[in-house]
């Protein structure tokens, strides 16, 4: 693997198999009682937050900690970032108190690649999501939790749902599930497709009935209703009716088939409360295997190495 | 357009073996301002000899889009430091933009730009006034007064934005009629383009940076030339950077209509797919297109569809590059790497010769911009404005080595084509051996 994860296109196949695979180790931790690796233990991991999103850092902290790295939380907020300090100079501040990872959520597209790459700092960069771009990790914990349920996602049918042109989840998941092998559709109104969409490794349509009878999984996206005054579409009662899913809709699903959605959800808006607490809802779960996914990124990236195999003890891999 | 002076003239200068326009080497003497004789071994006694073995001599450059930044941004640029960089590049004129703080939308402040240029003596300085009070797109500023001001200004423009109200527009180009004057527009539709980072296209999608579509400039020239062609007025099309741009103008052009276009040297080398650093460097307004565009773009320049090469010198400082790609500010610098690139992407290709290099970076500028005594040619008679080029240096751009205060050059590190070894205003030199004189 890369020293960064900036973007789900980073990762080959085999990198993407590593981490899945390392999360699954990282995963029976969570079951013990001690739910803690000292593997980490006296590196720095960096929560670079320019944008809130507590679920995400949480779960990048959590993350952190199980592996017994000291967690540091960098928030716009509480920090200089809000006076207007550059990004360059939080990195280079990052780098005088030794970073060994910045795992950083920023409100720019890219933000993350020119911290890994401007020359400011020496450590990982792992991106969290960054404006309209990526989100890889979220990918990650999206493919880890399909595949648990789905088996071996290649020759898998996934739609992704929504607003693809504002959702980073989207980009990375149509990236990283093509790597995987899967056969990826997005379907949204056109308004809120990328142009250049037709370039991706993915299926295009615009109708949500058609997709859902055939497909494996289907994902959810977030979209926020203040689109429609931008005129992306007419109100947010129409976009329910036509890419909503519903129990009508969740009926045409075949029955193996399981839904996702990145959370945080608009319960009535691209999902009902009864589709969201539906038994082959994977959303709670989604959160708890955040952490596992976090955890193997960031040992991936810090350790260098893969675990030394699944049925060594952890404890004794530094 | 300034009368010689007698610091102009104060000595005389024989330059040896240049090749005008890359014809057979002549001596050309520059005395008095102007060039008084043209010929193989010129008697030149008590002149000082300058030695032009193998280099172009071309007309001074005249650049009709300069960003100077003076008044308002002087830790970005300063009139006398833009203007060094120009003539380091070759030029005697440049246009200063209006988009200055305060904006050069009255009679005051052009007249003050005018004179910051007389003062620096680098090269001549132009004043561009602005279309609109305060670029502000609400109300015309005062055209009439600026024109009358001792800098006498032709040219207008609200660049970096566009004058969007279609009545605001029509009027301006009616009213510039009575001095001869040419709106410049920068073309974008400001709804399809807000908040926009760089090209749409494929990889906008990709990196996730909001798209700045083709159509937002090509639907604004169109409307221009239409507009233009109605009421008899002259129209110039600041930086060109797409195809359908170029079908446009070469549209508007045939059926007779007062339409003249640049483009950008950058327009003319890179492409969108250098956003995918998200090094700010590369961003710019017009942003950088694809390399179908910029196939387009050296086509139009080469069969004059698109008139002249601009260079948008646009200034900005270090902070305003070193972060974010949508922190950061649209521009790049232009005026002492223009020549090279014009060499790399249009003359070395075959694509242009230097006598058509003098035209598009010298006449076809001074004549847009109604500017007497550049553009001329390398004949005797005429006022001494001229570079002396070497095409067959190299040089790797070192970002710290520009006369410009800024450093936001695209190029840096890059082998780029050519030096420039003279520049000569009104028979003084402004740059020997490479260096400002």
């Amino acid at each position: 693997m890369d020293r960064h994860l900036l973007s789900a296109a980073d990762l080959s196949r085999d990198d993407a198999a590593l981490v899945l695979d390392t999360a699954e180790e990282m995963r029976s931790v969570a079951d013990r009682p001690i739910k803690k690796l000292p593997t980490l233990r006296g590196r720095t991991v960096v929560n670079l937050f320019f944008e809130d999103s507590t679920r995400t850092r949480i779960s990048f902290e959590v993350a952190a900690k199980r592996l017994s790295a000291d967690t540091i939380n960098f928030t716009a907020k509480g920090s200089s970032l809000s006076k207007g300090e550059s990004l360059k100079d939080t990195a280079l501040t990052l780098q005088a108190i030794g970073a060994d990872a910045v795992v950083v959520r920023h409100h720019d597209s890219g933000a993350p690649h020119r911290l890994a790459h401007a020359g400011w700092i020496d450590g990982s960069v792992v991106n969290a999501g960054d404006g309209t771009h990526e989100h890889p990790t979220q990918a990650l914990l999206d493919a880890f939790t399909m595949r648990r349920h789905l088996g071996d996602l290649k020759g898998r049918r996934i739609v992704i749902v929504g607003d693809v042109l504002h959702s980073r989840v989207a980009r990375s998941n149509a990236l990283l599930l093509s790597t995987l092998g899967a056969d990826v559709s997005l379907v949204g109104p056109p308004t809120l497709l990328p142009v250049g969409v037709e370039s991706w490794p993915v299926e295009v349509g615009y109708d949500l009935d058609q997709a859902l009878a055939k497909c494996d999984a289907v994902m959810m996206l977030r979209v926020q209703k203040e689109r429609m005054n931008a005129s992306y579409f007419p109100s947010a009662r129409e976009y329910a009716r036509r890419y909503g899913l519903d129990a009508r809709r969740m009926a045409l699903l075949p029955e193996h088939a399981v839904v996702l959605h990145p959370g945080p959800m608009n319960r009535g808006m691209e999902i009902t409360a009864d589709v969201a607490d539906a038994a082959r809802s994977l959303i709670v779960e989604q959160v708890t295997n955040g952490v596992a996914i976090r955890m193997a990124v960031l040992y991936l990236l810090l350790s260098g190495t893969p675990l030394p195999s699944p049925d060594t003890d952890l404890e004794g891999s530094r | 357009m300034t009368a010689p002076t007698a610091q102009d003239s104060s000595a005389a200068y024989v330059v040896r073996g240049a090749q005008p326009l890359g014809g057979d080497p002549v001596d050309l003497l520059l005395r008095d301002g102007r060039i008084a004789g043209i010929g193989p071994g010129l008697d030149a006694a008590g002149a000082t000899v300058v030695d032009a073995d193998g280099l172009v001599g071309l007309p001074g450059l005249v650049d009709l889009h300069t960003h100077l930044r003076e008044p308002g941004r002087e830790d970005a640029e300063t009139v006398a430091s833009g203007t060094a960089a120009a003539a380091l590049g070759g030029f005697t004129a440049v246009h200063a933009m209006a988009n200055t703080d305060p904006v050069a939308d009255t009679a005051g402040v052009v007249e003050q730009v005018w004179n910051l240029g007389r003062e620096a003596g680098h090269c001549d300085v132009h004043p561009v006034g602005a279309v609109t009070v305060g670029l502000l797109g609400e109300r015309l500023a005062e055209l009439g007064a600026m024109a009358d001001s001792a800098a006498r200004v032709r040219m207008f423009s609200d660049d970096g934005k566009c004058v969007s109200d279609a009545v605001l527009m029509r009027r301006a180009l009616e009213y510039v009629k009575a001095f001869d004057g040419v709106v410049a527009q920068h073309a974008q539709e400001s709804r399809l383009t807000e908040g926009a980072q760089m090209n749409e296209g494929e990889l906008s999608g990709v990196l996730g940076l909001r798209g700045w579509p083709a159509v937002a400039e090509e639907a604004i020239i169109a409307r221009d030339a239409l507009l233009a062609g109605h009421v008899g007025s002259r129209l110039h099309v600041c930086h060109v950077s797409t195809a359908g741009s170029v079908e446009i103008v070469r549209w508007a052009k045939q059926k007779g209509w007062n339409i003249t276009a640049e483009v950008t040297p950058h327009h003319l080398l890179l492409t969108d797919e250098l956003a995918a650093t998200y090094d700010p460097i590369y961003k710019v307004n017009p942003p950088l297109r694809t390399a179908a565009d910029v196939e387009a773009l050296r086509g139009a320049l080469a069969d004059g569809t698109i008139d002249v090469v601009a260079t948008d010198h646009a200034p900005h400082p270090v902070e305003d590059k070193e972060c974010e790609w949508a922190a950061a500010a649209f521009g790049m610098l232009g005026l002492e790497t223009a020549l090279s690139i014009v060499q790399h992407t249009m003359v070395d290709p075959g694509r242009l010769d230097w006598a058509d290099v003098a035209d598009r970076m010298s006449a076809r500028p001074a004549r847009i911009g109604r500017i007497e005594g550049q553009g001329r040619r390398l004949a005797e008679g005429e006022i001494a404005n001229l570079v002396l080029y070497d095409p067959t240096a190299t040089r790797s751009v070192d970002p710290t080595e520009s006369a410009s205060l800024s450093r936001n050059t695209p190029y840096a590190g890059r082998e780029l084509p050519g030096r420039v070894v003279a520049t000569f205003l009104r028979g003084r030199p402004t740059v020997l051996d490479g260096k400002l004189a």
